[in-house]
């Protein structure tokens, strides 16, 4: 299938994104099991911007882990834009992060002794694209969050706030189905946290689909949907509204 | 990822931690300079003894001969006997060699004195530098000339002689009939330090009638053993028993050198391999702590899309990068070492060309070999775990 042809199907793709089945995920310690999920099923549309929250051990790390095709499930099926991912091999996992998946993590996780722009580029390397394509997009990815002045600077000499920029600008770059952000103002201060929580809103305004893991009650509500686990299960599936509602209730 | 890429990533990680990549280095350094060294040395020394030999003549077969009251070689059967079998020989002449003291005015000393035929000088290659060579008319006439090496004619004559000078050997007068090209520098002992004179004369001189060795000279180096074999049969003939007769050449010499010398390489080889081993454990040593390291490194890639293969060739390339720069090091420095040592010992010797690309493959393979246990390590971890490392 050539590019343009693959172009097209993506675009004529109007199911659901995500298709969550009746995962469950064990973890064998020793002889005993942990469930760490038991029997999810969701479904996420394109363009939305959901809040996965939940206390630590509610199985949200592992059910962010099987989004973000780091991990398959146990048992149950997760299709993504169509694509049956719970079955896939390590390398063709590899694939789906590097090409539907862009990541935010808590950590930033930026490659300390590369620049920002290679690090912004990293993605890029790895599904094989020449170096000047690669270097076009990874500014322009950083004149999207604002940072392209200091595309030559080391990963320390930026802010904290600059660095999850940076690491914002490595999960567009490849223009992927779906931003996965794992806690991303955990290290970020109050008011760089609302900057970025605001650029995410912008991001999804913009037609990105958004997946936002975290603990927080307050994070959760600035998304549309909010998907709420326990004990591995989905206890809550709602608008923010329906959520405060709840909670309060 | 392309290979390109990997090598600059590892180019990188090298020079990120240069002491590191230096220390690392080190061991690979100093086993491919010590195989370099060891071998180039060792290559010399053989040239060296095998060039020794040779000027002795590889083309020669030594024949010495007990002749007794009645069984004797006569001279001139012997050269009946060359004549016949000139197929393999090119000409043979006696060589009679005693020590005696030599004597010019008051200047003496003792060198070798060798009792010749007309052909020795021509079938040694031996060339004059003026004058004649003993004659056959002189062999004849039992004529006292004599053909004089450089040597002598530096500590006898002060460098000054012409023909019709005379020197007393061992208390008999000799003409000078000419003097050999310098070929050794005209030290003692050398090749410039010997008379020749003809081998009649070199037997009365020593008081026998008959002589008891010759030198043999066949066409070619491969005529040798046919040429011992005639000789063999001709002597047993004549003395009936293999004890009063010796048949020897510098083949079987020369033989037993390489045989030797190409053992003690592949000994001293082999300890200067042991530490390109060492050093190869070691370079496996510091990929390993590298990949611990690094796990978080190798999440991030991993998360964003790296394959094992991606993983695996970054680590695999480093490894080998480290191995080859520190062969390519160990190979300068085996290069210069080699020949400085050499140039210390007095022999020519210089790297060969086997040496350098075996120890430059052996430290390519090592750090491949090596960095491959490392590399399936960080290639196989789990993103997960590595994400979550610190």
């Amino acid at each position: 299938m050539n590019l343009k042809r693959r172009n097209q199907v993506e675009r004529e793709y109007t199911g659901p994104l995500i298709q969550l089945k009746d995962i469950h995920k064990v973890y064998y310690m020793g002889s005993s099991e942990i469930y760490a999920n038991h029997g999810i099923n969701l479904e996420i549309n394109q363009g939305e911007f959901v809040a996965i929250i939940g206390k630590s051990g509610s199985g949200k790390s592992t059910i962010m882990n099987i989004i973000g095709a780091l991990d398959v499930p146990t048992s149950g099926q997760y299709i993504l834009k169509g694509k049956d991912v719970s079955k896939m091999n390590d390398n063709e996992l590899a694939v789906i992060r590097n090409k539907m998946i862009g990541f935010i993590f808590q950590q930033y996780n930026l490659l300390p002794k590369e620049r920002l722009i290679n690090n912004v580029a990293l993605p890029l390397l790895y599904s094989g694209m020449g170096k000047e394509e690669r270097h076009k997009r990874a500014m322009e990815a950083l004149e999207k969050v604002d940072i392209a002045d200091k595309y030559r600077n080391f990963p320390n000499q930026l802010s904290g706030g600059q660095q999850q920029r940076g690491a914002v600008a490595r999960a567009l770059v490849t223009n992927p189905s779906l931003i996965l952000a794992d806690e991303p103002t955990g290290a970020l201060d109050s008011k760089t946290s609302v900057e970025l929580l605001k650029f995410l809103k912008q991001l999804n305004e913009e037609g990105n689909t958004i997946v936002l893991i975290t603990h927080d009650r307050s994070v959760a509500e600035e998304a549309n949907r909010i998907v709420s686990l326990q004990d591995g299960r989905i206890i809550f599936d709602g608008t923010v509204d329906e959520y405060r509602k709840q909670v309060a209730g | 990822m392309k290979l390109g890429q990997a090598f600059k990533l590892a180019w990188q990680c090298i020079l990120g931690s240069k002491m590191r990549s230096f220390l690392t280095m080190l061991g690979m350094i100093i086993g491919v300079g010590s195989v370099i060294t060891l071998l180039g040395l060792m290559q010399g020394v053989t040239n060296y003894l095998i060039d020794t030999f040779s000027e002795m003549g590889t083309n020669n077969i030594s024949v010495t001969v007990k002749n007794t009251d009645t069984r004797v070689v006569d001279v001139d059967d012997v050269y009946e006997f060359t004549k016949e079998n000139s197929a393999v020989f090119t000409g043979v002449t006696p060589s009679v060699a005693s020590s005696y003291t030599v004597k010019n005015g008051s200047s003496s000393l003792s060198t070798t004195v060798t009792g010749v035929g007309e052909d020795y000088l021509d079938l040694n290659s031996i060339d004059l530098d003026w004058g004649r060579s003993v004659s056959y008319a002189d062999i004849k006439n039992r004529y006292n000339a004599c053909v004089l090496g450089s040597y002598l004619v530096e500590e006898l004559y002060d460098g000054k002689i012409s023909a019709g000078d005379t020197i007393r050997i061992d208390g008999q007068v000799f003409t000078v009939a000419g003097v050999l090209k310098e070929q050794d520098d005209s030290t003692e002992g050398s090749t410039d330090d010997c008379i020749y004179i003809p081998y009649s004369v070199a037997c009365r001189l020593a008081g026998s009638t008959n002589i008891s060795s010759y030198t043999f000279v066949v066409k070619d180096a491969d005529l040798v053993t046919a040429g011992e074999t005639l000789l063999d049969n001709y002597l047993y003939d004549i003395m009936k028993s293999e004890d009063l007769y010796n048949v020897r050449s510098m083949t079987e010499l020369l033989n037993t050198i390489n045989s030797m010398t190409t053992l003690m390489s592949a000994i001293l080889g082999g300890i200067a391999g042991i530490s390109l081993l060492v050093a190869g454990i070691g370079i496996m040593n510091i990929m390993l702590v590298s990949v611990v390291e690094r796990t978080k490194e190798i999440g991030i890639r991993k998360s964003l899309g790296a394959k094992r293969r991606d993983i695996m060739w970054q680590f695999v390339i480093e490894a080998a990068s480290i191995s080859m720069l520190g062969g390519f090091v160990g190979v300068v420095i085996g290069y210069v070492a080699t020949v400085t040592l050499g140039n210390m010992f007095g022999v020519e010797a210089a790297p060969t060309t086997n040496s350098i690309l075996l120890a430059f493959g052996v430290s390519a393979a090592i750090g491949i070999g090596f960095g491959y246990a490392p590399a399936n390590k960080a290639a196989g971890l789990n993103p997960i775990d590595a994400l979550r490392s610190e």
